[in-house]
């Protein structure tokens, strides 16, 4: 526990220093905000983990999704170098709960934008394009090598936002408190500089 | 002697099934339809409410996350004290936790959603979640990639096993989750006070 306290100390810190940094040129308040309050969809969702654990043993997650994605589409072109890797042989590509709760996850986004007049149908977020401009391209190259590291991040650490962030959180695991902290020191780390340097 | 239940048993977890049993996957459905609803009703879809959340402008995600770690820790406390559900803890490894967490914070920021909130966005039209989801697909690769070396490096400085709160603080695992409730429930009433949004 000695180890964590530091991690800590630097993460409350970091706050009042990004604070500073803060330009009001861009301000994510001056889009639309939720449809629904945060609390009302957070306790929907901490009822929801209950539902899932007792009904189909299981704590929500969803990153690893996205490696059983990577496991067909490699076992699709090579099998065996596939069934080789050390991931693959622990978590065989599978279409499980997991798999088909992100699935469902798309149309559940899908069905409460479009009962809340809230379909977007575009390709950059307004937010972004005050920034960076209207340029597909940028957006794709950013996205995708921010969802690479993303992803290796959350292998390496064991789950993401979801499965470390809500699921472990609840229950007590040091690992995810861990690892939610540092989610947060990252993101905000190149989320300041990203948008206001 | 030959146990012929055990020798059936063995023979068929060798071949597991491509497919989990369709009860499994329903339940998958209705939870995955459940929690892409609930958040994109919280806003959590929206590319500018999650920069917002890293710029420190929006406080819409930490009020949700902590809203469900708070309902949801209770309730799977009390399952569980009545072992009515099975704990899904996964295990603390301090270099792998941080080092991954923060990777993954620093994708998060590129991307703009998370693996939850990505299949979100591109449920509600917000089609530049695509670009991240192709780099998670290939981030999870990377990782399956090294996988083997990082089992036998990374993954295993400061590897603690599984270990809760509880464990980690000698004290019982009720009192951490009675002051963890009112920890987490006295940030949110002062975050609600200082970032009504």
């Amino acid at each position: 526990m000695s180890r964590l306290l530091p991690i800590a100390v630097a993460s409350l810190a970091l706050f009042p220093l990004a604070a500073l940094a803060g330009d009001p040129a861009i301000d994510a308040r001056n889009y639309p905000g939720p449809a629904w309050s945060p609390y009302i969809v957070g306790a929907g969702i901490g009822v929801l983990s209950w539902l899932t654990f007792y009904f189909s043993d299981k704590p929500i997650g969803a990153s690893s999704f996205y490696a059983q994605v990577a496991g067909f589409i490699g076992k699709f072109f090579s099998k065996r170098h596939t069934q080789s890797l050390a991931y693959f042989k622990e978590n065989p590509p599978r279409i499980g709960w997991e798999f088909v709760f992100v699935l469902a996850t798309i149309a559940g986004g899908f069905l409460a934008a479009w009962t809340g007049g809230e379909f977007e149908n575009e390709w950059l977020s307004p937010m972004w394009t005050a920034r960076f401009g209207d340029s597909i391209a940028l957006r794709a190259v950013v996205a995708v090598g921010g969802g690479v590291v993303m992803a290796f991040g959350a292998r390496l650490a064991g789950g993401c936002t979801s499965g470390h962030g809500i699921s472990g959180t609840m229950q007590l695991n040091v690992a995810s408190w861990l690892a939610v902290v540092c989610f947060f020191i990252g993101g905000i780390a190149v989320a300041i500089p990203l948008f206001f340097l | 002697m030959i146990d012929p239940g055990k020798a059936v048993k063995t023979s068929s977890d060798k071949e597991p099934s491509p497919v989990a049993p369709t009860g499994k996957l329903i339940g998958g459905v209705i939870f995955g339809l459940a929690f892409g609803f609930l958040l994109q009703k919280g806003g959590v879809g929206k590319y500018h409410i999650l920069l917002g959340q890293l710029l420190l402008q929006d406080w819409t995600v930490v009020k949700i996350m902590m809203t469900a770690i708070v309902v949801g820790m209770v309730g799977v406390f009390v399952l569980h004290h009545f072992a009515k559900i099975n704990l899904h803890l996964k295990p603390t490894k301090l270099a792998s936790n941080i080092i991954g967490g923060l990777l993954f914070g620093a994708g998060f920021a590129l991307i703009g959603y998370c693996p939850g909130t990505g299949a979100v966005a591109l449920g509600q039209g917000s089609w530049d979640a695509l670009f991240g989801m192709a780099g998670l697909v290939a981030g999870s690769w990377l990782y399956a990639e090294l996988s083997g070396t990082l089992k036998k490096s990374v993954e295993k400085w400061g590897d603690l096993g599984k270990l809760t709160l509880a464990d980690a603080l000698h004290i019982p695992p009720g009192a951490v989750v009675a002051i963890m409730a009112v920890l987490l429930t006295g940030v949110l009433f002062a975050l609600e006070r200082f970032f009504p949004r």
